[in-house]
Parts: structure tokens; C-alpha cells; sequence
């Protein structure tokens, strides 16, 4: 980075710590603790509060509920190192982020990669403004962990595909407007080459979902069914029958959300919660050593991940990483989640173990931690990721 | 600051990677072992690394130096974990150069900071006492007489102790062990009256020594830093050590397991490569996110300690926490999946083993670390 290069950013820095800190709420500082903190936006949508609906708007009109998309469709315009600027800024005052989507995380990027221009001009600005919540339609009852193996047929029909079978773990399907869905245009091809990428409004005739019940008592995946619907070719997204390279791509994105899941709940520290609730010694030390030492432990291993992860970003920018790595990332940050909530669970004993009482929260704890067993199924499990770092990154023959 | 190298620090990985493979791979070492050689490493290959900078890479160019920081020393450290090469610059130009370039008065600086860059010097800090790391339990004594003050006591683990020419001794001057106040730094030279060195001859064949200083006058120019405020000078040299020993680590654990990866996509049984097998497979790739993670870690320590080494703590206790278990883990998996081979003297793979076992100890091994942060974060 030239000198000059340098001031600019410091100077970006400066201007946006001022305009963060006239603009953000002290509300909107706080950590997220509930899904109501979460601002998902979408045709429904309600604002849980009036701070909640100023701090999105404000953000909005920046364009920075997508800080890295180009300025015409909707987004911030910013460079990659302006929005690590704005990304640590946020960070150091707390301030949530302003929309959450499964649009922003994973469909944006791929549009960005792989869709046409009336694609991105369509949609793009409608997910940064918060217009249109998406959901992902990928995995079947018969296809998890070997995704490429999907059954859902879309059939042509003149200008149209006409889609029926079924998708399950399709996260907040009942909340979504439209749906990214993987479906088989092709029944004669090998697996991985007869898969489309395609795009169609929930409200479709034929369109039903289900919420399924899961051990945390909460439904945030449902199962999907297509009967028929009916929907134009011109909503695939990049080549009929080459649907898996967007897919990938997705996943990719998808990986390093949910391998950064761990990191959004920060709050007070996991020593001080323990203490809190377990007490100390004379000396000021958690009155439960092996406890103490899992904490210790968990915090080594989350400090060094978090320069992982950042140091995954300065590759990325530097031209120098490799496109499996967000596997490696996704393997490992769910692993540490799952390990911080069993963590949270021994430091509440007793406590964490109510499930419906206002004491409790309605259970939050014990719900969290059953939640957090998903993270290292969803979006590919634990050992599917172990078997693409093996694979492509260590070249490890086989399969 | 990116946690990518940047460019010159690339040029300056791959100039010591070509020296130190081309000179040193790990049969340097084996050699030097086998010989008993009395000096523990290649004078004219330290030579050599001095003429290209890489003595007085941390000593500012005023002092002959290179002038460059950590994140450059730990560039050097990973290569020299990959072939395991024997020489001073851990003890030397990283360790001691730092506390004399961090604690010295000027005449100290300008005796010895120009005899370490042109690699004429060589130094060590003495630090430990018992069987594992605790400095502020040093017991070492250093009591006042005269103009001077008397050293008496014992101490272990002191890299290259049986060739150097200058030790850092770290003493109680005040206070008892566990206390933070009243240690205090000296410069000892190894001949004086009343030191006596054993070389040790150690399990990964690198220098170290035990030595004994009994009643060791020393004068009161020999005090580096202040006189019972040395613990602070002492956090810092020891948390660039701890920075330079995680990088070599990273470097060691990085070369076993790119060896280890090699064996698996050759070695055939059952008719298969063993690389084909699923539970290899995914140790294989468990190790490869560790390695990566520690490296990341490392990296951010480094840079932290070139911000600001005050305030690099939590970071460095981290990264060396991290290498340590890393490490270990990679020579276990190392050995482990080569099999018979990796039990053979001939095979390198055991020399990794032993080396990264030394290194866990340096400085405070893993337990030590993740203990320290425990404590920065209070609970």
C-alpha cells in the first residue's frame, strides 16, 4: 500500500468511526442475544423495535447492509480493505449488522459471479434494500451429504421449467419470499452435470412448506414441496445443466457464514460467565480447575481462529488462497462453537438446564446449544469438509 | 497489517530458504550429532549467515544491524524449523540481541550489539532454574559487594551455554521466588571466576548447558535494565523468544506433515495407496486446519509484538500455546503414519519428533501459556 493510499484509509477510517457513532443506536450496540435481535427484512417483515428500523435504514441508505457491492446494484461501493475498515469499526462499538440474509451471505455473491445483468438488477438491489428474503433450496430427503445426487425434477415446458419433488432442512422456507433451488434438468447426464441454479417466488401455485420440529424446540428448517411449478427458463441462473459450478461457488460463501456463526455472539467472555455462575477462589480463579482449563483452552483455539479467519480474508485479497479453504474454516469454527456451548452448558449446571421458564429465558442456553449440533451437519457435516481438505487441498488420492 | 507476507519479507523467506536447505537439511544435523561435534553447529556456515544480514537481523543499523522486526526473525525462525538447522540465532540474535538492544545502556549497546550482527559474538539468556518454565520463581542470588554484586546459583536449559561468550543471567537481587519485584538481569561472562559449564548433550542434539555460578562477582556495569525492576525487560525478551520458537515450530510441523503427506500418496498396502484410506484421510486434514490456525496465530503474534512488545502478551501466549500443541501433534501423526519407518534412526521423521519436544519446553510449554491467558483475562 502506497503512502498516500494509507492516509485515505485512515481518513475512510476516521469518517466512518464519526458517522457510526452519530448514526448507530446505543440499542443497536448490544449483542444479539435473541432471533428477534436479528433483522431479516423480506415482504412481512416487522421491525422488533423503532432503533432496530432507524439503524437499518441509515445503513441502507449507505448501502452498507452490503458494504462491498458495486453501487448500482444497491451496495456500498466500498474496496476490500474500506470494508475490512468498516467491518472492525462496527466491530469495536458492537454494532449489530443492520440485515442479515441468506440473500446477502450467499445468493448475492454467486449473482454477482454468475448471474446476467437483468438477474442482478433484479434482485440485487431488492436484497440490499431488504425487500425480498430468500431461502436455500438444496438438500433432499435423499441428497445430504451427497448433495449432487438431488431428484427434483424441472421439466421444459415451452418457455417454462415446470419443477415438482421435494427439499428439506430449506432454512425459514415459511418466512421466505422466493427460493435459490437446485433442481435436475437433465436425468441422463452424470450427477454433477444435469443440475440447474434457479430462481422462483415462494408465492408460486404448487409451492407448500412444513416446519420440522427439532431436539431444540425451535423450527428454523422446514421441509419444501414443488408440485408442478411452473416457472421461465430466464430465471436459471448461469448454463442450464451447469447449475453445480454455481452451487459450489454458494457453498463456499455459505461455509465461511456458518464458520463464523461462533464469532457473532460476542458477549462477555466465557471465563467471566463461568464465574459468574460456578465462583471463585481466594485468588480470584474459577472454582472448578478442569472447567477452567477447557476455558483456557477454548480461548486459545478462538483467538487463534479468529486470526485465521482474518488472515483467510488477506489471502483472498492477497490472490493467494485456495478456493477449498473456507471447508477447513467451516470444519473447524463449527467444531469450536459446539465445544463453547458445551462450555456454556457445564458453567450453568443446574441453571441451564430449564427449558420454558422467564428465569431461563424460555430456556435460551440449553435451546442454543441443541442448535449449535447443526452446525457441523449444515452446509456440508464435519467430515464431508475433512474429505474436500483431503481431497483437493492435500491431493490425497481416492474417491 | 495483512497477515499475508509482504514482499520483501517473501524475498527474504525464500534467500534463507535456499541457504538453509542448500547448506543444512536435516543430514547437517545428523551429521554434527553423530560426530559429537564440540561445537554444536557450523561456525563458517554462521559465518556465512552473517555476512547475508541474518546475525544482526534484529539489531538497529546503527549497531551494524539489519534493522528489520519480528515478523522478518520469525520468517527465518519457520526455515530454520524445516530443516532443523543448529545455530545461534535463537539464543543470539533473537533473544539476547533483544534484551540488549531493548535493556541496554549505549556502552552496552556499542560493546556488544556490532560483535552480535558480524556474528563474532555469541550470547545467551540464562533463565531457567527448575524442571519447568517459571521465571519469576528464579532463586538465583545476587547479592551486593562492593561496587559490584556476587552471584550465586544455578541454572538449566541455557541454549548454546557451552560456546557463548556473554550470558544474560537472570537474578534475585530483592523479594523471594514467585515475586515479580527484585529480579535483575546481568551480563556474565563465562569465564569469570566461579562459572562452571556442563555442556548437556540433549534429545533433539542441539546446545544446551547447565551451569553454576558460585560467588561470581560481576560489577555494577554489568546490570542490563534496572536493578529489581528486570521483570518487565524479562516478559518482553522472553515473549520474543516465545514468537521466534512458535514460527520454528510452524516451520517443523509444517515440513513433517508435508513429509507425512508425501508417505501416505506412496506407501502401498492392502493393495491401496494409505492415502485412499478415509481415517487417514481426515487426521490428515484435521492436521493440515491445526497447522494452518497455529500459523495464523503466529503470524498475528509476531505482528503484535512488532506494534508494540508491552502489549503483545495475550497474543504471543496464544501462538505458543498453540505451536506447542500443533507440534506436538504433528510429529505424533508423523510418526504414527509411517509406521515402522518412523521409529528408524534413518528415517528424519524422528529427529522432528525430538526437536519439537525441546521446543514445547523453550519458553513455557502449552500448559504454561493457555494458563498465562487465563490469568490476563482474570478467571
Amino acid at each position: 500500500m502506497s503512502e498516500s493510499e494509507a492516509a485515505d484509509l485512515e481518513q475512510f477510517r476516521e469518517q466512518t468511526r464519526a458517522w457510526l457513532e452519530a448514526n448507530c443506536p446505543p440499542e443497536m450496540r448490544k449483542p444479539v442475544t435473541s432471533d428477534t435481535d436479528v433483522f431479516w427484512g423480506g415482504r412481512n417483515t416487522k421491525f422488533a423495535s423503532e432503533p432496530q428500523r432507524i439503524w437499518f435504514e441509515r445503513m441502507r441508505d449507505k448501502g452498507w447492509t452490503v458494504p462491498d457491492w458495486p453501487r448500482e446494484y444497491g451496495g456500498g461501493g466500498l474496496s476490500a480493505a474500506e470494508h475490512k475498515v468498516l467491518r472492525a469499526e462496527m466491530a469495536k462499538m458492537g454494532a449489530r449488522p443492520p440485515l442479515s440474509s441468506f440473500g446477502i451471505w450467499m445468493l448475492g455473491p454467486a449473482l454477482l459471479k454468475y448471474g446476467n445483468e437483468a438477474q442482478k438488477k433484479e434482485h440485487l438491489p431488492k436484497i440490499a434494500a431488504g425487500l425480498i428474503r430468500w431461502c436455500q433450496g438444496y438438500s433432499e430427503p435423499n441428497a445430504g451429504s451427497d448433495l449432487a445426487s438431488l431428484q427434483t425434477r424441472a421439466e421444459s415446458d415451452g418457455d417454462d421449467f415446470v419443477i415438482t419433488g421435494s427439499k428439506i432442512w430449506t432454512s425459514y422456507a415459511n418466512y421466505a419470499d422466493w427460493i435459490f433451488c437446485l433442481v435436475r434438468t437433465d436425468p441422463t447426464a452424470k450427477k454433477h452435470d444435469g443440475i440447474s441454479f434457479i430462481l422462483f417466488d415462494m408465492a408460486s401455485k404448487g409451492v407448500t412448506t412444513k416446519p420440522i420440529l427439532l431436539i431444540s424446540g425451535y423450527s428454523p428448517f422446514c421441509e419444501t414441496f414443488f408440485d408442478g411449478v411452473r416457472v421461465p427458463k430466464s430465471h436459471v441462473v448461469g448454463t442450464v445443466n451447469r447449475g453445480w459450478d454455481v452451487a459450489k461457488y454458494l457453498l463456499q460463501h455459505e461455509r465461511a457464514m456458518i464458520s463464523g456463526m461462533g464469532e457473532r455472539g460476542v458477549g462477555r467472555p466465557l471465563g467471566q460467565i463461568a464465574a459468574d455462575s460456578v465462583g471463585t477462589d481466594a485468588q480470584g480463579k474459577l472454582d472448578d480447575s478442569m472447567l477452567r482449563g477447557r476455558i483456557a483452552s477454548f480461548d486459545v483455539d478462538e483467538a487463534a481462529l479468529a486470526a485465521c479467519a482474518e488472515r483467510a480474508v488477506d489471502l483472498a485479497k492477497a490472490g493467494q488462497a485456495h478456493p477449498a479453504f473456507s471447508s477447513a474454516m467451516k470444519y473447524y469454527g463449527t467444531e469450536l462453537n459446539k465445544r463453547r456451548h458445551e462450555i456454556l452448558m457445564s458453567a450453568g449446571g443446574v441453571n441451564a438446564l430449564e427449558w420454558e421458564s422467564e428465569r431461563s429465558r424460555q430456556g435460551a442456553r440449553p435451546r442454543a446449544w441443541l442448535r449449535t449440533k447443526a452446525n457441523s451437519i449444515e452446509g456440508g457435516t464435519t467430515e464431508v469438509m475433512l474429505g474436500i481438505v483431503a481431497k483437493r487441498i492435500l491431493d490425497l488420492p481416492g474417491a | 497489517m495483512a497477515l499475508v507476507l509482504t514482499e520483501e519479507q517473501s524475498m527474504l523467506r525464500d534467500s534463507a530458504r535456499g541457504l538453509i536447505s542448500d547448506k543444512a537439511p536435516v543430514s547437517h544435523l545428523r551429521s554434527l550429532r553423530d560426530a559429537k561435534d564440540p561445537t554444536g553447529f557450523s561456525k563458517e556456515l554462521w559465518h556465512s549467515l552473517a555476512e547475508m544480514g541474518f546475525a544482526g537481523l534484529l539489531v538497529p543499523e546503527e549497531f551494524g544491524g539489519s534493522g528489520l522486526g519480528f515478523m522478518e526473525a520469525g520468517v527465518v525462525m519457520e526455515e530454520i524449523g524445516r530443516t532443523l538447522m543448529p545455530s545461534p540465532f535463537l539464543a543470539t540474535s533473537v533473544v539476547a540481541a533483544s534484551a540488549l538492544n531493548r535493556g541496554g545502556n549505549a556502552a552496552q549497546k556499542s560493546e556488544h550489539l556490532p560483535k552480535i550482527s558480524n556474528g563474532s559474538l555469541l550470547a545467551t539468556l540464562a533463565i531457567d532454574e527448575g524442571a519447568k518454565h517459571r521465571p519469576l520463581q528464579t532463586s538465583l542470588q545476587a547479592v551486593r559487594a562492593g561496587n559490584g554484586f556476587k552471584l550465586s546459583g544455578a541454572k538449566a536449559l541455557v541454549i548454546d551455554g557451552h560456546v557463548a561468550d556473554l550470558f544474560i543471567v537472570a537474578a534475585r537481587t530483592a523479594g523471594a521466588a514467585g515475586e515479580r519485584e527484585g529480579l535483575t538481569l546481568f551480563l556474565v561472562n563465562p569465564k569469570a571466576k566461579g562459572v562452571a559449564i556442563e555442556r548437556t548433550i540433549m534429545v533433539d542434539a542441539h546446545n544446551a548447558a547447565r551451569i553454576e555460578l558460585a560467588n561470581v562477582e560481576v560489577n555494577a556495569d554489568s546490570v542490563l535494565g534496572e536493578v529489581d525492576q528486570g521483570a518487565a525487560l524479562l516478559d518482553g525478551v522472553l515473549d520474543i523468544g516465545r514468537g521466534a520458537v512458535a514460527a520454528e515450530m510452524v516451520g517443523l510441523s509444517e515440513e513433517v506433515f508435508n513429509r507425512t503427506v508425501e508417505y501416505l500418496k506412496n506407501r502401498k498396502q492392502f493393495g491401496k495407496l494409505i492415502g485412499e484410506f478415509q481415517a487417514l484421510q481426515h487426521r490428515a486434514a484435521e492436521l493440515y486446519v491445526d497447522i494452518e490456525i497455529t500459523r495464523a496465530a503466529t503470524m498475528k503474534a509476531l505482528q503484535a509484538l512488532d506494534a508494540d512488545v508491552a502489549k503483545a502478551a495475550s497474543s504471543v501466549a496464544v501462538a505458543k500455546a498453540r505451536a506447542g500443541t500443533t507440534a506436538t501433534r504433528a510429529v505424533q501423526e508423523g510418526v504414527q503414519m509411517h509406521g515402522g519407518m518412523g521409529m528408524t534412526d534413518q528415517f528424519d521423521i524422528g529427529f522432528f519428533m525430538k526437536r519439537a519436544r525441546v521446543c514445547e519446553e523453550l519458553f513455557g510449554d502449552a500448559s504454561y501459556h493457555t494458563e498465562q491467558l487465563a490469568r490476563a483475562r482474570g478467571y
